[in-house]
């Protein structure tokens, strides 16, 4: 274990609110000293922040990193090496891999290529349902000795209300978070939000009552038990409002958004371009601006990448037929710390929703910045700007709406459990 | 869509009359104009595609469409290859794959027909500099030559659109052919378009267009001057989109009495082919306002124009050389 001194840097954390220029001090994987001027401290390595931040390492709540099932697309190691490069320290695995993650092997197999990859660490979810078929539970407790925090619906709603009550219930009862993707698939037969681009482009749309009526219909099963549950993916207002009415009911619930839903709108798909072929749909921009303001009244707590890496031929034909799904590892980073600029949310709580909350959902250790916590962090350098191009992406997946876009955040360094995952033109 | 125009604003694709200039879509019908003259003839033929190769690319069945693009090619003296794809290709890769296949094959303008909305314009961002896509209807999404075809045949019927009060009924939801119309319409400066459909049958948001929406007959027929009829597909019925033909036909279904609140000399069209007794009465589609096989004829003269002004030859020759 290295032990390494960070000089000089802005330390910011958001769990405490500490927001000073000094020194952090990392051995055996943790924080061992944080603030003001450390001399007394013999590292192995000497990171000098001035001008920099120091914040915990991001915790992306929602990344498919294709393996196993589809690694020409992705693979674990190509993704949490492009994850550690963009200030990402942990990668939440949704459970729709091939096979599904519904059994401790499989859960077994994707920690092993994590801990190989020696990059950011990947947390599995666990599925609800076995082969997340939406008809019998899977083996939960089984599912979170060997790892997994939560359990998900892996973008497969369960349909039959009973089945999601008892798994709801069942997972209740080892205290586990369930993750829930809010559609009803029957009227979500469609490639973008139904509106004016999907009647100009000839398009079937998907309304946004694809979203409320499975959200809906979630809330009041959720509400017969004593189960935390966590909505995936708003996007649209009227979800937004009806998350925001049942949290005066139960605080238990939590949610997120997808980043490219606050920047982008079902007009960005106006040329057919398939890389806004996204699922749940980029939608109009009352409802980006909608999900914006859920963010900042803290409704949705958690921003996530939604990453879906995508080789070339699943992006390249006509708009329908094609794989919805972005690649956001690269600009997650980036684009929350804009928010900032953009003046939806202060720094501290913009920083929050990567970081704070995602931990706490899941009960991870990382998040903040504190002594005594895992040496999860990035230095970051606020001011560095740098141009979204295919080239300079690093996850397997070119296919990001935000080609062509200017950013001015970087990650410089990333260290995970204490040890140099990123550093320039390093690993 | 930027990309079926040139930089000095000429066509090098056809694939939507959306965002057209009118000036474009009036040398559109004034060039299919000069190629009516030829059809007329009894030597049909003008070389001004001699020695070019037309390929109709066709992932869809259709006869009526491909067989006047052929018609539209061959009198034009090009080369016609004649392809009809295994609707099961529809991978992307395969498509590309396919499209420079038959690119080798020196192509020199390919017509295409896709089931989805958006593969024509995929196409002409994929061929060759110099190769020309025409869109034989993708998806929901557009049916140019055919709203142009339309709007030719209103022209020779009824003048100048400013004055002209046009409406179309049915499947408007489902309807390429019904966007390119309410597109070509609006930009030759029509003085109203409508569209009359149950709510099923309506795409959202379809005021956006430009159109009145109407979803009672009478009441979206009053004082029109052109009535348009849809085809409507079978497969409808299997959706819950509606009860059934028969009730279909007893609200939206045209018949002489029911186009009463319309002009006395309004016209009744169809793009075809008709489901009889279930969009327009056989009394009606075989009667004196129905101008329908008039659209078929003037599809020929339409795609001549297009495909010469695509290629860049001058049509003005066509008078010369008839």
């Amino acid at each position: 274990m290295s032990r390494i001194l960070i000089v000089n840097g802005r330390l910011i954390d958001p769990a405490s609110g500490f927001d000073e220029t000094g020194d952090v001090a990392v051995a055996d994987g943790r924080i061992v000293r944080l603030g003001g001027q450390i001399e007394d401290f013999t590292p192995d390595q000497r990171i000098d922040a001035s001008g920099q931040w120091v914040i915990p390492g991001l915790i992306d709540l929602s990344a498919r990193l294709r393996e196993p099932g589809a690694t020409r697309k992705a693979d674990i190691t190509s993704e949490s090496r492009a994850a550690a490069a963009a200030g990402i320290t942990t990668l939440v695995m949704p459970p729709d891999t091939a096979p599904v993650m519904d059994t401790p092997s499989v859960v077994e197999l994707v920690t092993h290529r994590a801990d190989a990859a020696g990059a950011a660490r990947v947390v599995p979810l666990g599925a609800l349902t076995q082969k997340l078929a939406g008809e019998q539970l899977s083996g939960m407790a089984g599912l979170a000795a060997a790892g997994c925090p939560a359990l998900s619906d892996g973008n497969r709603p369960i349909r039959d209300s009973l089945v999601l009550r008892r798994a709801l219930e069942y997972a209740s009862t080892f205290s586990l978070p369930c993750l829930l993707t809010p559609v009803d698939s029957s009227l979500a037969q469609g490639c973008l939000n139904e509106g004016p681009t999907a009647t100009r482009l000839g398009l079937p749309g998907i309304p946004a009552a694809a979203e409320t009526a499975g959200l809906g219909r979630q809330l009041a099963v959720a509400g017969a038990t004593q189960a935390r549950v966590h909505f995936g993916r708003l996007s649209s207002a009227d979800g937004a409002r009806l998350l925001t009415t049942a949290l005066g009911e139960n605080r238990k619930l939590t949610a997120d958004v997808a980043i490219h839903h606050l920047f982008l709108t079902d007009q960005d798909a106006m040329e057919y371009d398939t890389r806004f072929h996204l699922e749940p749909p980029l939608r109009d921009i009352i409802d980006r601006e909608a999900l914006r303001q859920a963010v900042a009244d803290r409704v949705i707590r958690i921003i996530c990448s939604d990453h879906q890496p995508h080789d070339q031929d699943a992006k390249d034909g006509p708009f329908a037929s094609t794989a919805p799904g972005a690649s956001g590892l690269d600009t997650l980073l980036a684009l929350v710390l804009r928010l900032v600029e953009e003046e939806v949310l202060p720094l501290h709580r913009a920083l929050a929703t990567v970081t704070l909350e995602p931990a706490r959902l899941l009960g991870l250790e990382g998040g903040r910045l504190d002594e005594g916590a895992a040496a999860d962090l990035v230095v970051v350098d606020p001011v560095d700007p740098w141009f979204c191009s295919e080239e300079r992406l690093r996850s397997r997946g070119l296919n990001s709406p935000f080609l062509g876009w200017e950013f001015s955040a970087r990650a410089t360094h990333t260290l995970v459990a204490g040890r140099l995952v990123h550093q320039p033109d390093g690993p | 869509m930027s990309v079926q125009l040139d930089d000095q604003g000429r066509l090098r694709h056809f694939l939507t009359t959306e965002g057209l200039d009118p000036r474009l879509l009036t040398r559109i019908l004034d060039t299919a104009e000069s190629f009516a003259g030829v059809i007329g003839k009894s030597v049909k033929k003008v070389p001004l595609l001699r020695g070019r190769t037309v390929i109709n690319l066709f992932f869809e069945s259709s006869t009526r469409t491909r067989t006047t693009f052929e018609l539209a090619a061959k009198r034009l003296s090009a080369d016609v290859l004649n392809v009809a794809v295994d609707t099961t290709t529809t991978k992307g890769e395969s498509l590309l794959d396919m499209l420079r296949n038959l690119q080798a094959m020196q192509a020199d303008m390919f017509v295409i027909r896709h089931n989805q909305s958006g593969a024509a314009e995929y196409f002409a961002r994929h061929v060759d500099p110099g190769v020309a896509v025409l869109n034989a209807g993708d998806g929901w999404h557009a049916h140019p030559t055919q709203a142009m075809l339309d709007a030719f045949t209103i022209r020779r019927h009824k003048g100048p659109f400013e004055q002209l009060r046009i409406a179309i009924v049915g499947d408007i939801r489902h309807s390429r052919v019904a966007r390119s119309q309410i597109h070509a319409f609006n930009g030759l400066g029509a003085g109203e378009v409508r569209v009359i459909a149950p709510n099923t049958l309506l795409p959202s948001d379809v005021d956006t267009l430009g159109v009145q929406v109407y979803n009672d007959l009478s009441a979206g027929l009053r004082d029109v001057d052109v009535v348009i009829a849809l085809r409507l597909q079978h497969e409808r019925m299997q959706g819950a989109l509606l009860p059934g033909e028969s009730e279909y036909f007893r609200h939206y279904g045209l018949t002489e009495s029911r186009l009463a609140s319309a002009h006395l000399e309004a016209i009744v069209m169809h793009p075809g082919p008709i489901n009889r007794g279930v969009e327009i009465d056989s009394a009606l589609a075989d009667g004196p306002r129905s101008v329908i096989l008039d659209q078929v004829t003037n599809g020929i003269a339409v795609r001549m124009a297009v495909m010469t002004m695509v290629l860049g030859v001058q049509a003005d020759t066509a008078r010369e050389v008839s």
